[in-house]
């Protein structure tokens, strides 16, 4: 999922000060999953907003919405009837959540409740690890399965370094080495081997290197 | 003249502090009268939003009363608790309200006497805070 945290209530506060009609707009994906987007959230968001109103002595009015996903415009669309009814709108989802919704509906201004972190999942409640970088060609079975790009300190593709020590990377003693984790790993299963075979280059421009990204499936597309 | 009288919501467990409660009212021990009750069949039921609401409504101060750390019915409820009431308080300092409007405090149900202290406690501490509107 992607993961995400709310933004401090002090910046969003800032966001939105002159705004008197605002609306919050949550989303059911990867957000929801991560307790930081969802319908439960945007509730908490709007009460803080108007508790910090009422401290002001301020009148705001904040609307309260949950969609299905903010990154398919379809969903989009289920906020056309009454979004104009605001003076902004605060997305909660993931970085594309504000962008679809200011791409939809250029005439509101949109800002973003929270910081979007990265891909990853979940190893304990309440607790998450990234996973991926997006690099667009995944190569984690060269690894036992785990992806050196997003989970190296420095994306080593030929590691350990020298800063792994006792399991742990240099960065920090809570951060594992995961050069450590591989080479373990492809010892257990017998294919330390499979690591000293040699691999061309590889190609970042299926990365942010080259640029950003689109994607297009043919069979897909009406 | 100060007349300010503090509107005070109390979750309160029903597996302790509502015995507890049981406990004073057999004691004639009389609760201060600001105090408004709320039980909850667990406190680590309570969602942040459950502990913002009572502010967004209008109240002054807002504590729940569950279990001892140790002795929790649902064994993490309390704990669970104190983990959202300490976030709620986060809340409160970033919107510059004094985080000292909300607490948990730790009862068992024989405790009559101190149910109704703590309920003092908190309305002597929303007395000297004062209203939350500025």
């Amino acid at each position: 999922m992607i993961v995400a945290e709310p933004k401090p209530v002090k910046e969003i506060l800032d966001m939105v000060r002159d705004l008197r009609k605002i609306l919050i707009v949550g989303c059911k994906g990867c957000v929801t999953v991560c307790n930081v987007g969802g319908t439960k959230e945007v509730a908490i968001l709007a009460s803080t907003l108007r508790i910090a109103a009422k401290k002001n002595g301020k009148e705001i009015e904040v609307g309260e919405h949950t969609l299905e996903r903010q990154c398919d415009p379809e969903y989009i669309d289920e906020i056309r009837d009454f979004v104009a009814d605001y003076d902004a709108v605060i997305s909660i989802a993931c970085g594309v959540g504000p962008q679809f919704l200011s791409e939809r509906y250029p005439e509101i201004r949109v800002f973003p409740g929270v910081n979007t972190k990265f891909m990853g999942g979940a190893i304990e409640h309440g607790i998450w690890s990234e996973r991926c970088a997006g690099c667009g060609t995944c190569v984690v079975h060269y690894f036992g399965g785990l992806c050196p790009i997003a989970r190296c300190s420095k994306s080593l593709l030929n590691g350990p370094c020298g800063g792994s020590n006792n399991g742990k990377c240099e960065i920090s003693k809570e951060v594992d080495c995961i050069w450590d984790i591989i080479v373990r790993k492809m010892m257990e299963q017998g294919r330390l081997d499979e690591l000293l075979e040699f691999k061309p280059p590889k190609s970042w421009m299926t990365a942010r290197d080259g640029g950003p990204r689109m994607m297009t499936r043919e069979e897909l597309v009406k | 003249m100060n007349d300010f009288k503090p509107q005070i919501i109390a979750f309160c467990c029903s597996n302790c502090a509502s015995a507890a409660a049981g406990v004073a009212d057999g004691m004639k021990k009389a609760m201060p009268g600001n105090v408004k009750i709320i039980q909850v069949p667990c406190t680590g039921r309570i969602e942040v939003l459950h502990l913002l609401k009572p502010f967004e409504e209008g109240a002054d101060g807002v504590y729940v009363a569950g279990c001892q750390q140790d002795s929790c019915q649902y064994v993490t409820g309390i704990t669970k608790a104190a983990k959202r009431v300490a976030h709620v308080k986060k809340i409160l300092e970033e919107l510059e309200i004094e985080p000292d409007r909300i607490e948990l405090f730790n009862l068992s149900a024989g405790k009559g006497q101190e149910f109704v202290e703590v309920a003092h406690t908190m309305t002597g501490r929303i007395n000297e805070l004062g209203p939350v509107m500025s």
